[in-house]
């Protein structure tokens, strides 16, 4: 598992981060999670990126090697300026990221109650690993709840 | 420093002596047809784009294969793209992983554009201050023969070594361009099913 952290991925984080069998790493900008799921993948390993919304803008070019390659991908990313959003930085990025990550080929799934999230995320990881796919979990900025500020 | 530094293709040449099983991963251009002209092995994933990706997917293979060593060839440019990797990739600590920067100081791949290193940026230093285990700057074939000795030894983190080579476009070799064939090939080096 790789991250940059987001408030709303904190018990995800803490999760994996205490869990002996996952491997997590840090990192400075989202794209070098990108290219580390792949690397992984050609040694056989299965991995997840967790990022919000921001940070999918970092990873455009770089998405590039799991579509070309046909890597499983799976980006789990926690939406920002969509909904109840009180800071004008996170609005141009939360609009621009599905139209972002279908552009490059990324297949793009939504989650907007917290059972719609379990099953989608089952899903898309079944799409990702069993069908070779590249795909996004856009979680809701309604979902996760106004950040307390 | 160019006039004096070493010839990128001998460089490579020894650092990937045949009795070396390690897992090759490359940056985009002049690395990849270096690495690709020592000889095409299997166990070689040559990158073609995604720059600033070589080190961090030399990163995810280590952690995925502990057991094998890993060695990324890159160049200066690629390599800067990803200053933050370095970080990335001293705290994960991998004690499999060795980047080798082929270092010319220039952009190579599109019109020998002086780069960073060529006005003093430091590589090698800023993996030290990352916390990469060892690095090292090299400037003769001389020393990268001990190199290919020094990386057969254990580590206890993630080796940086910046080779300084002459700025010269070779004829190029080119590995294969099919991003998904040299996925699998290097798959079933390892006994994983394609796909």
């Amino acid at each position: 598992m790789s991250y940059v952290p987001d408030a709303g991925h904190t018990s995800l984080i803490n999760l994996l981060s205490n869990d002996a069998e996952v491997t997590c790493n840090v990192l400075t900008s989202e794209e070098e999670g990108v290219a580390i799921a792949v690397g992984a993948w050609l040694g056989g390993m299965r991995s997840v990126l967790l990022l919000q919304s921001s940070g999918v803008g970092n990873c455009i070019n770089m998405l590039s090697l799991p579509v070309l390659t046909r890597s499983p991908l799976l980006m789990l990313v926690t939406m920002r300026g969509e909904w109840g959003e009180f800071n004008p930085w996170q609005v141009p990025m939360g609009r621009a990221t599905q139209a972002a990550l279908e552009a490059i080929g990324v297949s793009v799934v939504r989650a907007e109650t917290a059972v719609d999230l379990i099953e989608t995320v089952e899903q898309a990881a079944t799409m990702a690993y069993e069908a070779d796919q590249q795909v996004a979990v856009l979680i809701g900025q309604r979902l996760l709840g106004k950040k307390t500020w | 420093m160019a006039d004096k530094a070493m010839n990128r293709r001998k460089a490579v040449e020894l650092l990937l002596a045949e009795d070396d099983d390690c897992l090759v991963v490359t940056g985009l251009g002049s690395p990849s047809y270096d690495v690709h002209a020592a000889g095409d092995r299997d166990q070689t994933y040559y990158l073609w784009g995604a720059m600033g990706g070589a080190a961090l997917v030399g990163l995810g293979l280590a952690q995925a294969r502990p057991e094998k060593r890993v060695m990324v060839v890159t160049g200066d440019g690629e390599q800067l793209m990803a200053l933050g990797g370095l970080a990335t990739i001293a705290v994960a600590k991998p004690r499999n992983l060795d980047v080798i920067v082929l270092d010319n100081q220039h952009f190579g791949e599109t019109g020998m554009q002086p780069s960073h290193t060529a006005q003093g940026v430091d590589l090698a230093k800023i993996a030290e201050t990352c916390g990469f285990a060892e690095t090292a700057t090299l400037v003769s074939l001389d020393a990268v023969k001990g190199l290919h000795e020094r990386l057969q030894q254990a580590t206890e983190g993630p080796r940086l070594f910046v080779l300084k080579v002459k700025a010269e476009a070779l004829p190029r070799s080119l590995p294969p361009r099919d991003p998904t064939f040299i996925k699998n090939r290097l798959r079933a080096h390892l006994g994983l099913l394609p796909c």
